[in-house]
């Protein structure tokens, strides 16, 4: 929309290369004043890379950073922050220990002369800012006490209302409701309108054509192209993401794909009245073998409780779980394992060492398995390399820190060290949060392998897209209870 | 130096990094093993004395009872805990070998003689009791291990009070007498004792599935516990593994002193947390190991050693010593930063 005048920020032939492993390559990128920029890419395409370089994260790059046409280095955050650049990063990052409007005014609390923080007009100004952007929550409660969607809302919000000309978005509605993606489009709307230049990442095409003016693409470090949203497709957006026919990718994860009928197997989990305080309420379901368990619901409906429960992280208040017929009280997640249930939780931090090389990260959990006391390293690696392959981990380097990685791969890591020795039940929770098309459809090939090997699964997931893709039987779980059993496998559309 | 992937690193790790790149991620390594040099190069300018074959051995004499306290305080902080009961649990079970001894008639203490080998049994099933009240603790109720282990320092040396009543016994078994103040072809057994407990720790934390769960627990508790590691139960096992290093360099120490008293190890508590954080293991866990707590005790030894060497006030020693503490708890904090800096 403001292709005429000159840009905000220009970059030129921008490189960062992570340990030798290049994530960006010679980039040139433009921001405009008042314009919604999207970015596609699949994972490890250098999206984030680019954005954390404008966001002062990774100081350290070679190229061109040109900010109001004067060339600009930023040495940190703090000097990105001043330069008026804020940005949502793809992880949550609060302070949940904080108070709601604390962790809206994180750094800048307003202050009397004498520097003591006012509560008072803190309070009163988050609620209204919050409010604005339709959250409705007393600004004294504490951050952690509410559902993680809300506190990515409040995150957001930070952001938006830190009165920052550049506002960066990375994912940020992988954890949001339907609804509360309306009201961060429409502020965005608004903020644009008001001259603001806003950076959108996301995964959802749709989203993307939707609330921005221009699409970037990226694809293995480099821009691939740049549009102006209203003159392309989705189609054409993830031919150009994956560079190979886009049509059957789109296919394998819209809604019409057709799954075999679904496992008439053993019940290898029974659950009956399962109950948590406040959070689950005589819950009562079976899994069986070699079928896939849709479980869907929003936010802080009881689906993360579940999971912790089935892997014996935390204990039920009541109610009984029996693992292939035989009743079970996990008293912790080691005796879980021994059990045969394995869980791939939703966030990367939770699950993975990422200061130690993938051959560790996947051998961790059938280390008990291949040594009695001594390590066998050799056999490690092996088992480790099999599985880089099989899952197609890029780079293939066993060896690498984990961290060097790409999200997408990461997500690989950590399903790939449960599939040496295949569990009786896998809990996959967000298991394609966040990734791009190509990761998903790699994740849903896995789990179908796994399903015919006679696995039982159960995706937990607040991403409809997930649960219609992966499962054959979905429940709907709302406010810790099921709400519509059973529901029509390909029904396009899911909820109460 | 001691953490299991750079052992095996050059062999097949591909790290097409930068040589600087590479330096700072191992920061925490060199940094010792320059103050190291330094130190002893500074010494040996200063002092004639110092640099000499029977310095050496005064040396390694001097860290031994620390080096064995510390093998086991290595297994706590590469967890991201702590265990401030380590020199009360020494004194303790100093104290209680000599108490199951027959004393000379002239020390005061009503004890309770058994045999050399029971006396010494006792001793330790005494310190792992200790390591295990710390280790349900910590676990079972989820008090954190400073606090812990704060009340159980107060404990032990409320134990130990007890049994001496204030007063000094001298007599221990003769197999603790042996290791703790004989020596074999010149070297003293303590040093050997010392070299062979943290070779032991070494080769536990570098080839076995329990050391590599220690280091994955220190890492990142929450994707070990993820991953079905329990980790509750290997945080109980180094709290026991502390207790017990130190029990055993309470016995030997108190043979070492030729004395069992009240109070006798109070500056072990920070030599040994000295030698484990000055030697660059992370505080915050799963980076670090015994190489490098072996580097931290030889920093510290040549320190205390080369301060009597040179003519300096000693009470200005103290203070030099918490200098340089502070400067390695700078390095420390500041390895971690850069060595996730050349990781991004």
């Amino acid at each position: 929309m403001s292709q005429g005048r000159s840009p905000i920020l220009e970059l030129n032939q921008i490189t960062k290369a992570f340990g030798g492993v290049e994530a960006l390559r010679g980039v040139d990128f433009a921001l405009h004043a008042g314009e919604i920029h999207g970015l596609v890419g699949e994972n490890g395409a250098g999206k984030s890379t680019l954005m954390k370089i404008i966001a002062g994260v990774h100081p350290e790059f070679s190229g061109r950073f040109m900010l109001d046409g004067k060339e600009t280095r930023f040495r940190s955050t703090r000097d990105a922050h001043a330069a008026g650049i804020g940005m949502v990063h793809q992880e949550l990052s609060v302070a949940p220990d904080l108070t709601v409007a604390e962790n809206v005014f994180l750094g800048n609390q307003p202050t009397n002369r004498l520097g003591f923080v006012q509560w008072r007009r803190m309070a009163r100004e988050a609620g209204e800012q919050l409010s604005r952007f339709g959250i409705d929550v007393d600004p004294m409660t504490r951050l952690g006490d509410l559902p993680i969607g809300l506190q990515q809302l409040i995150e957001i919000a930070r952001v938006l209302f830190s009165g920052a000309r550049i506002i960066i978005l990375d994912e940020p509605t992988s954890a949001l409701s339907p609804p509360e993606v309306e009201r961060l489009f429409a502020t965005l709307q608004k903020l644009r309108d008001e001259g603001t230049s806003i950076v959108f990442i996301s995964h959802f095409i749709e989203d993307i054509l939707r609330v921005s003016d221009v699409v970037t693409v990226f694809r293995n470090g480099r821009k691939i192209a740049e549009t102006a949203s209203a003159d392309t497709t989705k189609g054409a957006l993830i031919e150009a993401m994956i560079g190979r026919g886009g049509e059957a990718l789109e296919h394998s994860y819209t809604d019409d794909l057709m799954l075999p009928q679904s496992g008439t197997g053993p019940a290898v989990l029974k659950v009956d009245q399962l109950s948590l305080r406040r959070s689950l309420q005589d819950v009562s379901f079976e899994a069986r073998a070699g079928e896939v368990l849709g479980i869907y619901g929003f936010m802080g409906c009881g689906q993360l409780e579940l999971s912790r429960i089935l892997f014996g992280k935390l204990r039920p208040d009541g109610g009984t779980l029996a693992v292939d017929g035989t009743a079970r009280t996990f008293r912790s997640t080691a005796a879980a394992r021994r059990a045969g249930v394995a869980l791939v939780p939703e966030s990367r931090r939770a699950m993975l060492f990422h200061q130690e090389p993938v051959y560790k990260n996947i051998s961790i959990s059938v280390l008990e398995r291949i040594s009695a006391v001594l390590l066998k390293p050799v056999r490690e690696r092996a088992i480790a390399q099999r599985q880089v392959e099989q899952l197609q981990i890029r780079p293939p380097v066993v060896g690498l820190d984990l961290g060097m990685l790409s999200g997408g791969n990461q997500q690989k890591v950590a399903l790939a060290k449960w599939l040496t020795y295949p569990p009786r039940l896998l809990v996959l929770c967000e298991p394609t949060r966040g990734m791009d098309v190509g990761a998903k459809n790699d994740v849903i090939n896995i789990v179908r392998d796994l399903r015919a090997k006679g696995l039982a699964i159960i995706v937990l997931s607040t991403e409809p897209e997930t649960v219609l893709s992966l499962a054959d039987r979905i429940l709907v779980l709302k406010r810790g209870a099921w709400c519509a059993n059973s529901l029509a496998r390909r029904s396009a559309r899911i909820g109460c | 130096m001691a953490s299991s992937d750079s052992a095996t690193a050059p062999a097949d790790h591909k790290r097409p990094r930068g040589l600087a790149s590479f330096l700072r991620s191992q920061m925490r390594n060199i940094a010792p093993f320059l103050t190291l040099i330094f130190l002893s190069a500074f010494f040996a300018i200063a002092s004639p004395s110092f640099a000499t074959i029977d310095n050496v051995g005064n040396i390694l004499t001097q860290v031994s009872v620390t080096g064995i306290i510390a093998v086991g305080l290595t297994f706590v902080i590469l967890c991201a805990e702590i265990d401030l009961s380590i020199a009360s649990i020494a004194n303790v079970t100093g104290i209680a070998v000599a108490y199951f001894t027959l004393q000379e008639s002239y020390v005061n203490i009503a004890n309770v003689p058994m045999p050399g080998i029971v006396a010494i049994l006792l001793a330790l099933a005494l310190c792992a009791l200790l390591g295990l009240v710390n280790a349900l603790g910590l676990t079972m109720i989820g008090i954190p291990s400073f606090i812990m282990t704060l009340a159980m320092m107060q404990i032990a040396a409320g134990v130990s009070a007890l049994l001496v009543r204030g007063q000094i016994a001298y007599k221990v078994p003769d197999l603790i007498t042996t290791l703790g103040s004989g020596s074999i072809g010149g070297i003293p057994w303590i040093v050997i004792v010392a070299a062979v407990m943290l070779l032991g720790g070494h080769l536990m934390l570098t080839y076995t599935r329990f050391g590599r769960y220690v280091y994955m627990v220190g890492g990142n508790r929450e994707a070990a516990e993820f991953a079905g590691l329990n980790v509750k139960l290997i945080l109980g096992s180094v709290m026991v593994i502390s207790a017990v290093c130190s029990g055993i360099g309470g016995m030997l120490g108190v043979a070492h002193f030729g004395s069992a008293q009240q109070n006798e190890f109070d500056t072990y508590l920070l030599d040994s947390i000295a030698a484990v954080v000055v030697g660059g293991t992370s505080l915050f866990g799963g980076r670090g190991g015994i190489g490098n707590t072996i580097v931290g005790l030889f920093v510290l030894g040549v320190l205390n050693n080369g301060l009597d060497h040179v003519n300096i006030d000693s009470f200005l020693k103290i203070l030099i010593r918490g200098l340089i503490l502070l400067a390695a708890l700078i390095i420390n904090v500041y390895a971690q930063r850069l060595r996730e800096q050349a990781a991004d």
